[in-house]
């Protein structure tokens, strides 16, 4: 099983957030654990730079050989970046999903909720598998 | 909760992600599926297929029988010859797509998907009433293990002394592997060369163990169903309840000729299958290619200007190909300006024959 990062925020659909500390940007990625369910990841679809999100909001999807996921945001705000380098090579989400597979970044308008902890992510995800 | 094959904790110790397929607890892939893939495109792949069903006919009217239950010739296949064949309910619809092995005069082995062979069996033996022949359902007595890929025979010629040379495509023997006593079949559904070795339930880990050792100078993989999926998808192979369906005749998937209507006496599906046989369908089964990176998937509409003209039956990704592939039924005659609905986004797609990969012989 992979590692969880501790310094990292998650959703319940298998999203990290980082970068919550000085609540001006974060970056958003999938969790190594959704890489790994998904399998080979063949395709990234990112939102616009410039989008504006309201957290819980499908803005993109990640495709792999067996099936199809959405990416939702997990805070809201506007999309200031997105990591063009894994629409370009989908599988940096399987090898680095915490690192170079990480998807775009949004400036936060307002408080994000509903986020877990490493440790809260930790028991969903060994407790449904 | 879905059935173990034999092999179930040797796919534990790879560290393969299990699937539920068909009631079976099935490896869907033990790392990467990609590398799965190219591994049996270019060197060899190793697979667990032991969720398949062995149906045993024998009599010495055990050929007749089959010609009756099934749409094929079969008392004609010489013995040791194999041949894909289909069996048909009353109005022509497909039950299953399978292979019959001739193993004797009066022996027969019919490998049925693992959907369905209990209602094959079943059948079978319902329709081999009158004849002189038994059947006998012993898939519970067998593991199935193929080795597919173009390293397949060297890799398993180090492991027996039958003549893989002498075996042809669609042949079977019986002979001794890794010291199991197995029949080696030249078949497979992955459009590689490659061997399915039939091994009683306790010969089959360490059967693997063997290929596993043996392959392994030459890169051999074990490999998963999500691979074998996309293989056999690039080589425009059926697989039932995707291309192939009770609703659908032989004739309706382009593969009209597996039927015999020249065999002696009367088969189930003959007087529905007789008149449609010169009859175009009014869909074709096709292969699609995308231009762009999303993929076709199962049950998304195939459109023309917004009309829908088909429906996709299988879809991934293509390794070989770099694009994703599909295939799909699609109007006879549309052969342009072809979009996949995708989640509602018009996805163009180009129509190709198939296969989208044959390889070099």
């Amino acid at each position: 099983m992979s590692t969880i990062p501790d310094d990292l925020s998650y959703t319940k659909e298998h999203e990290w957030v980082a970068g919550l500390d000085d609540g001006l940007t974060v970056t958003v990625g999938i969790t190594a654990y959704a890489a790994e369910a998904l399998g080979d990841v063949v395709f990234v679809q990112l939102p616009e730079v410039g989008t504006t999100v309201e957290a819980g909001d499908s803005i993109g999807e990640v495709e792999s050989t067996k099936s199809v996921s959405e990416i939702y945001a997990p805070v809201g705000g506007e999309v200031v970046e997105v990591n063009q380098a894994v629409v370009d090579k989908p599988d940096l989400v399987n090898s680095e999903p915490y690192g170079e597979g990480w998807m775009f970044r949004v400036r936060l308008e307002g408080d994000p909720e509903d986020l877990l902890s490493a440790e809260e992510y930790t028991a969903l995800t060994s407790g449904d598998n | 909760m879905s059935r173990p094959t034999p092999l179930r904790d040797i796919h534990e110790s790879l560290g393969a992600t299990l699937t539920d397929f068909a009631g079976w607890l099935m490896p869907l892939r033990y790392g990467s599926e990609s590398a799965e893939h190219n591994a049996v495109r270019e060197r060899a792949g190793l697979f667990d297929l032991s969720h398949m069903g062995e149906i045993f006919v024998t009599g010495p009217q055990a050929g007749q029988a089959l010609d009756h239950a099934l749409v094929g010739h079969l008392s004609a296949l010489a013995v040791g010859r194999a041949r894909y064949t289909m069996i048909v309910n009353e109005q022509g619809g497909v039950l299953d797509d399978l292979i019959v092995y001739r193993l004797g005069d009066e022996e027969f082995m019919v490998v049925a998907n693992a959907s369905n062979y209990p209602m094959v069996a079943a059948r079978l033996t319902e329709r081999a009433s009158g004849f002189g022949a038994s059947v006998e359902d012993r898939s519970d007595q067998y593991a199935l293990i193929a080795v597919q890929g173009p390293k397949a025979q060297e890799i398993l010629a180090t492991l027996t002394d039958a003549d893989l040379e002498g075996l042809k495509y669609y042949a079977g023997l019986p002979g001794t592997v890794a010291g199991a006593e197995a029949l080696i079949a030249r078949t497979g559904y992955t459009g590689e060369d490659g061997f399915e070795l039939f091994v009683a339930n306790a010969d089959a880990a360490p059967l693997w163990h063997a290929l596993t050792k043996a392959g392994e100078p030459y890169g051999l993989l074990p490999a998963g169903l999500s691979s074998r999926d996309t293989l056999r998808l690039e080589a425009g192979m059926p697989l039932y309840g995707n291309e192939l369906n009770a609703s659908l005749t032989p004739f309706d998937a382009g593969l009209g000729r597996v039927v015999k209507f020249d065999k002696p006496g009367d088969f189930v599906g003959r007087a529905a299958l007789e008149p449609v046989k010169d009859v175009p369908p009014r869909r074709r089964l096709v292969g699609l290619v995308a231009t762009g990176r999303r993929v076709p998937r199962h049950g998304f509409p195939v459109t023309k200007d917004g009309v829908v003209v088909g429906e996709v039956t299988s879809g991934a990704p293509s390794q070989t190909l770099g694009k994703p592939i599909a295939m799909a039924y699609v109007d006879t005659g549309i052969e342009e300006g072809l979009a996949v609905d995708i989640r509602g986004s018009q996805e163009a797609v180009d129509l190709v024959e198939l296969p989208f990969y044959r390889r070099n012989k």
